[in-house]
């Protein structure tokens, strides 16, 4: 590598007193004194939260308040600390969602040993588990800090949902077979 | 190579000359060589329909010239090919001296693509629920040969999803591929034609025969074949993702067939056991009510605590208990074995009843109804390990008669119970009572009343160690779960009591380390070790005994001796 | 009424009484300023929580204090006071707990001889000052530099490393810087001696500089002897141990240094100490170097408005040097050991002791 040798110009008796840097410096800190703080007050203003945030994981619904996740393990398989526990179960038959067969019976994420990676997300074939825009949850113990089932629809709500597989699925099962 | 059969064929495998066993199908010869042929309907132990499609591949045979017979040359001298113009089906093609195998040219590559697509045409995208998920024949081969996304815009077929075809069996329709595996397995393995299709084309549908339903014992073994989730297990449905359990071989311990199982846990829960392919036991397949025995492991009866008369105590202080009981009676002690127990187990048997100087050990016998396939008479899965061991010298009874008689008389006052209940082989209650009893069991029962101390035995599942079924057949299992929490792990119970007794403490509680005893004591062991075992077992010389009356009849691979000397 | 005042001892009682809680007070919203300075200069908004019950919910006024942190020392003092005060097995006890008053002692006894404003009465001019000696200015060098006695006192009793380091540091760093010091200093005295009679008391100096050359330049010390100024600043730095030359604490390499196994009330002495050091520091710079209570151009009137005026102008002088003290913390990277010795011995010794000879010259000059 060829090597470029860079002048120095020799410092002056003024500059090497080191005062005229000095001032320099008081001049700058000076003027930051009265520019606005860059700070958030964060109790009473919060951050914006940017999309695609990771966030505290949840389960969500489709807009007509079905459960979306079908247990089918792949987030507790990919989930890098092991946070997710799901007990998966079968639909029962009187259920409007019969359809579907499978759904969770239990799912626990422990947010003690989440890491937030999202691989739960990015996984999910049916969309269920979303990182949403919860950046702060705490607890007074570590039972509070494992989400249950309950606990996950509560946090995560419902989000729009573009296919509504299970729901065409359904309607397709109702209207008969196609081929003729 | 010295020990290849000499009369090895030669045949060109994608352009390689290798030399296999004649009589194989292009499947069987490929998978010799790692070459994996993708196939849904073929299976080894099953007649060949070839429906699916899926395996086809080029062939071709070194030409002959028609008029003079001589082989056709190319032009610089090597033999000519006479390729088949059209892909031939590699499960129904046996192999023949020179013949040309190409696995993986483009036209196989696009045949396959083909066949998946249509495969794909009408299959629901249910893979989230399905239970074959991640061992689904049709997921591995969709990632390696499909296309990766759909032509097909109409509407899916719709079939009916939850069909019951068998108290163990669902069918989802939709899921089938119409491969046939099922409906051959009920022809020529059950040999009752349940199962058929019905309609044409696309409304294609499998179904029982009207009013009957799939309830053979051997039901579950339509799940294990089924490529896709078509047919799955009413036990195991949505139970647990299959990629998740810890695989574990193992033995079935309903009879002295000895199926091999895999046994499949998470976390320490056993969630489903499948047949393991021996094809010199049980070939591919087991019996339903084997699959099931992993219950025990978790049942309400389950003993799992140590108790010195009905005070729970540790490990350590029961097995110490139970020593200083059996001394006491040092001469006057029955031990009751199992053939339930294992090689080790019983080994270590035969040394304490050595130690207690007590009369020959007895075990008890169970007989049932030999289905001839793979259920037998004996539904003790060790009796000829007890033998081997020098356990028991006879043949277990039923009911012990010799045992009740000694406790009347008050020969016996102390009994040792190992994984048997003696009031269930016929020692009545009071005569129970009187005598001293130490039980060694899985399960709570009667006998557990009137003993002084309880120590909980491991389940099949919870210990390692072997078992010698009904052809002498040396089988191996190991641990797939933890046993209960605060039991003594695996052979330690039997020789730590060993140890309590003598003072001294010759064997580790391992299956090797007991190995290394039992091979220089036991002529038909000798020269082997445990890690030498291998997976299909080893058979061993069984002549010593050839004069008992076993009871077991023909089975599948399993000729009775006494039949074989008669022909 | 009248015993009372006419009491001295009294009074005296009663003006140290006054003087010890004013500095305190100072010392204690220094701390806030300095919280506030460096939040500012940091684009945060510093302490702004702190909320007195009822003097905080005032409307406007309330909010406004909150914000400004107010009553944020009060809430520092008292955590002070009331945290669990654990000492560490391994260290020597009585010298441990000797460390944190030696310290703060010799920081507030500096203050009785800074004289602070006047009172000008018929009779002439009385100095506003607890002690008003002859030999001011020697007995703030002496008692101030005794404050370093506590500082290595702390650093070898707490038994452990980080504290022996800032030990050691502190006491050579007070070492060199002292003599460059006390040589920036005997100009000043030099100079006056017309005016004082070559006295060494700090009021008759500050008096001097009440006078204007030519009636146009006020005769601030600082205005004719600026190296000195510079030389005596820059040294008072180091005497108080404040960035860039914070050696002995170095939170970054020495983790807190001398005071690292201090906490709770001994930590909040050390603490107070180094801030009372600061105050006085910064009144000795005024008095000396920056005409003390004089303002240029105007004299000050007569009476007890003359007396309040002097002190305020003091006391603003004093602040605006802190507020400097402060400024420079927030600005400079800290220097590292070996360079702090090298300017103590290699720089601004010889630079005070070149200006001495200067000055010895140019008065020997003037006066002949």
């Amino acid at each position: 590598m060829a090597t470029k040798v860079v002048e120095r110009k020799p410092l002056s008796i003024w500059e090497r007193s080191y005062l005229p840097q000095i001032v320099g410096g008081l001049k700058i800190t000076f003027k930051n004194m009265f520019k606005p703080t860059v700070t958030l007050e964060y109790p009473e203003e919060r951050p914006e939260i940017p999309p695609g945030y990771r966030g505290v994981p949840t389960l969500v619904r489709d807009p007509n308040g079905r459960e979306k996740c079908v247990s089918c393990q792949l987030c507790e398989f990919v989930c890098p600390p092991k946070a997710i526990r799901i007990t998966p179960g079968e639909i029962p038959e009187e259920s409007e969602s019969r359809h579907v067969e499978k759904g969770p019976q239990e799912f626990e994420i422990n947010m003690l040993r989440c890491i937030y990676c999202g691989l739960c997300q990015e996984v999910c074939p049916e969309e269920a588990i979303w990182l949403q825009d919860i950046y702060s949850f705490t607890g007074y113990s570590r039972e509070e800090m494992v989400n249950d089932k309950q606990k996950l629809y509560e946090l995560g709500g419902t989000l729009p949902d573009p296919y509504y597989k299970w729901d065409r699925k359904k309607q397709a099962e109702l209207e008969g077979n196609p081929h003729h | 190579m010295s020990d290849q059969p000499d009369n090895l064929i030669t045949i060109n495998l994608n352009g390689k000359d290798v030399q296999v066993e004649p009589g194989l199908n292009i499947i069987e010869a490929a998978s010799r060589f790692g070459i994996e042929v993708p196939h849904y309907c073929y299976h080894p132990h099953l007649s060949v329909p070839g429906n699916c499609r899926m395996c086809l591949v080029e062939m071709g045979m070194p030409g002959k010239d028609r008029a003079t017979g001589e082989p056709m040359l190319n032009d610089d001298g090597s033999p000519k090919i006479m390729w088949v113009p059209k892909p031939v089906i590699a499960c129904a093609t046996k192999i023949a001296p020179g013949m040309h195998v190409s696995t993986e040219s483009d036209v196989v590559q696009k045949c396959r693509e083909g066949v998946m697509e249509f495969l794909l045409v009408n299959h629901p995208l249910d893979c989230p629920i399905c239970d074959q998920a991640g061992e689904c024949r049709l997921q591995e081969f969709a990632t390696d040969y499909g296309r990766g996304h759909s032509r097909f815009v109409e509407r899916k077929n719709v079939k009916p999803k939850r069909t019951r075809i068998g108290p163990r069996v669902m069918l989802d329709d939709e899921r089938c591929i119409l491969c046939s595996r099922c409906i051959r397995f009920c022809n020529e393995f059950i040999g009752k034609p349940i199962l058929g299709f019905t309609e044409r084309g696309s409304y294609s549908t499998l179904t029982t025969f009207p009013g009957k339903e799939l309830d053979d014992n051997y039901s579950l073994n339509t799940v294990d074949i089924c490529p896709v989730g078509a047919l799955t297990s009413t036990d195991f449905r949505f139970k647990m993702r299959v990629w998740f359990l810890k695989e574990t071989d193992s033995i079935d311990t309903e009879s002295s067939v000895g199926c091999n199982t895999i046994v499949g846990s998470r976390e320490g829960k056993i969630h489903r056991i499948t047949p393991r392919r021996n094809d010199e036991v049980n070939d591919t397949w087991m019996p339903d009510s084997g699959r099931m025995l992993y219950k025990q492991v978790e049942a309400d009866d389950r003993l799992t605590a140590y108790s010195i008369a009905g005070k729970p105590c540790s490990g350590e202080e029961a097995v110490k208990a139970a020593a200083e009981l059996l001394l006491q009676g040092q001469g006057k002690v029955a031990v009751v074995g199992s053939g339930r127990l294992s090689v080790e187990e019983q080994f270590l048997l035969r040394k304490i009843s050595e130690v207690l100087q007590s009369a020959p050990t007895y075990a008890v016998a169970r007989y049932g109804e030999a289905d001839g396939k793979l259920i037998s008479a004996d539904r003790n899965p060790n009796v000829r390990g007890a033998l081997l061991t020098g356990m028991i010298g006879n043949l277990p009874e039923e009911q012990l008669e010799d045992l009740r008689k000694k406790l009347e008389s008050g020969e016996v006052t102390h009994l040792l119970a190992v994984g048997e209940d003696l009031a269930e082989a016929g020692i009545p209650a009071e005569l129970l009572k009187q005598a001293q009893v130490v039980y060694i069991g899985t399960r709570h029962c009667d006998t557990c009343q009137h003993s002084k101390i309880e120590l909980p035995l491991l389940t099949v599942f919870e210990k390692s160690g072997t078992f010698v079924n009904q052809q002498f057949r040396l089988q191996k299992f190991n641990q797939a779960v933890p046993g209960p929490a605060g039991t003594l792990f695996g052979l330690s119970t039997f020789t730590k009591l060993y140890a309590a007794l003598t003072g001294e403490s010759p064997y580790a509680p391992s299956p090797a380390a007991i190995w290394t005893h039992m091979a220089e004591e036991i002529a038909e062991f000798s020269g082997l070790r445990y890690q030498d075992i291998p997976k299909t077992g080893k058979v061993l010389d069984g002549s010593r005994f050839d004069k008992l009356p076993f009871r077991e009849g023909a089975s599948l691979h399993f000729t009775p001796a006494a039949e074989t000397a008669n022909a | 009424m009248d015993f009372i005042l006419e009491n001295p001892l009294i009074l005296a009682l009663i003006k140290s009484l006054l003087v010890v809680g004013v500095v305190m007070g100072m010392a204690a919203y220094a701390v806030l300023a300095e919280r506030k300075v460096c939040g500012w200069i940091q684009g945060r908004p510093g302490p702004n929580r702190t909320k007195l019950p009822l003097l905080g919910d005032l409307p406007i006024i309330g909010p406004f204090l909150t914000r400004l942190g107010i009553f944020q020392p009060m809430a520092d003092g008292l955590k002070f006071l009331v945290k669990e005060e654990p000492t560490p097995g391994h260290v020597k006890r009585f010298y441990y707990v000797l460390a944190p008053i030696v310290s703060f002692i010799p920081a507030m006894t500096t203050m009785t001889v800074l004289p602070f404003g006047l009172w000008k009465t018929a009779d002439g001019v009385q100095p506003l000052v607890l002690a008003n000696i002859d030999i001011g200015i020697l007995f703030i060098l002496a008692v101030s530099s005794l404050g370093v006695y506590g500082i290595i006192l702390a650093g070898w009793a707490s038994n452990s490393k980080y504290p022996f380091l800032g030990g050691i540091r502190a006491s050579a760093q007070m070492i060199s810087y002292e003599l460059a010091m006390g040589l920036s200093l005997l100009p000043v005295f030099m100079w006056f001696a017309p005016e004082t009679g070559g006295s060494l008391n700090l009021f008759n100096i500050v008096q001097a500089q009440g006078n204007h050359y030519w009636n146009v330049i006020p005769q601030w010390t600082v205005f004719f002897q600026p190296l000195g100024a510079l030389i005596f600043l820059v040294s008072l730095f180091a005497e108080t141990n404040r960035a860039p030359f914070d050696m002995p604490e170095s939170e970054t390499d020495l983790v807190a240094g001398f005071n690292t196994e201090y906490g709770a009330f001994k930590f909040g002495l050390f603490f107070l100490g180094e801030y009372t050091h600061i105050i006085i520091g910064s009144g000795v710079f005024v008095a000396l170097f920056l005409g003390g209570w004089n303002l240029p151009w105007i004299g000050l009137p007569a009476g007890i408005l003359g007396a309040v005026l002097s002190v305020l102008v003091f006391l603003v002088k004093t602040c605006a040097l802190i507020f400097l003290f402060i400024w420079v913390r927030w600005t400079l990277p800290r220097f590292r050991y070996d360079q702090v010795m090298n300017l103590g011995w290699k720089k601004l010794l010889p630079l005070a002791v070149a200006n001495f000879v200067l000055y010895l010259i140019l008065i020997a000059l003037i006066e002949s």
